[in-house]
């Protein structure tokens, strides 16, 4: 899951890695700084596997006042 | 007769550091606080609840984002529901807004620095169960300490706020870059409210400033009223 700081919201630590990036002499700009969690669930199927993964990201991963989600799934069959 | 003593419990989660301090300045204005572990899945015979500062589950994730689902938080949704007083202080408050309890959230300071210092606040309501012993305009000065005390809501949601006065106390100058410089919210109903300074840090002349006074006496004398009223 990937959560990051919503569209047009104050993102003071994006701000202050881009500052810090352009001191380094990179012409970078909108840095955002997000969050990655990544784990296992034992799921039959991907749609399930996305539906339980979508509730875990409702219910705590992301607060959706300031906060935006994606979900990346991969299989591992072993 | 002399009048009943409110029973005021004081959460306790793991990583609450405020909690004592809490207990002490409630008992200092006449309240029986006790301490309710967050375990607890019923909360003992209360008129009031006040969630203390900390740092809770250590603030992983989200501040109060995991405490919200401590199992005394669902005896405090269901208290609140019921009409009960809940006041949140600094990590109480923002565990009540992950909680949905009181609206917005508190995010990380725009300095992205600690804050640690008497603040002036100005009182916007004075009609609130947590503020009836202020008087409307009144400034205090009342300590924060807090690594993410900038209260956010987006615009639709501050309006309504305005809207409904929720907005019980706001800072009197820039203090952590919240919205409208907002410190504290009532929710709708009037019953719970949150704010990110202490009054239990400041309730004696000794530590710079007792007027955390004024916040923490209001609760209790609502609590004895509601105790009165019961009887």
């Amino acid at each position: 899951m990937l959560v990051r700081p919503k569209h047009g919201i104050l993102d003071p630590q994006g701000q202050a890695v881009e500052s810090s990036l352009r001191q380094l002499g990179f012409s970078v700009s909108d840095a955002r700084v997000g969050r990655v969690v990544d784990l296992e669930v034992s799921s039959t199927d991907m749609s399930s596997a996305r539906a339980e993964v979508e509730r875990m990201c409702q219910q705590l991963l992301a607060n959706p006042l300031i906060e935006s989600y994606e979900i990346e799934l991969a299989e591992d069959r072993t | 007769m002399s009048s009943p003593q409110p029973r005021i419990g004081v959460l306790r989660f793991p990583g609450a550091c405020d909690d004592r301090d809490a207990l002490w300045a409630l008992a200092a204005f006449d309240a029986e606080a006790v301490f309710v572990w967050h375990t607890e899945t019923e909360l003992p015979d209360l008129d009031a609840v006040v969630l203390p500062g900390g740092f809770s589950y250590g603030d992983y994730l989200r501040c109060g984002a995991i405490a919200r689902f401590a199992p005394a938080m669902s005896a405090v949704a269901e208290f609140a529901a019921n009409g009960g007083l809940v006041l949140g202080i600094c990590n109480g408050f923002q565990i009540l807004c992950e909680a949905g309890l009181l609206p917005g959230v508190l995010r990380r300071n725009e300095s992205l620095s600690f804050v640690c210092r008497d603040v002036p606040l100005v009182v916007e309501r004075a009609d609130t169960p947590f503020t009836n012993r202020c008087t409307e305009g009144e400034r205090l000065t009342i300590p924060v300490k807090h690594g993410e005390g900038a209260w956010f809501a987006d615009d639709d949601l501050y309006e309504e706020l305005v809207g409904r006065r929720q907005i019980v106390l706001r800072y009197a100058e820039p203090v952590n870059g919240s919205r409208a410089d907002v410190a504290g919210v009532v929710n709708e109903r009037g019953n719970v409210m949150g704010l990110m300074p202490h009054p239990e840090h400041a309730v004696d002349p000794l530590l710079g400033s007792a007027d955390g006074a004024f916040i923490l006496s209001s609760l209790v004398e609502s609590a004895r009223e509601r105790t009165l009223a019961a009887f």
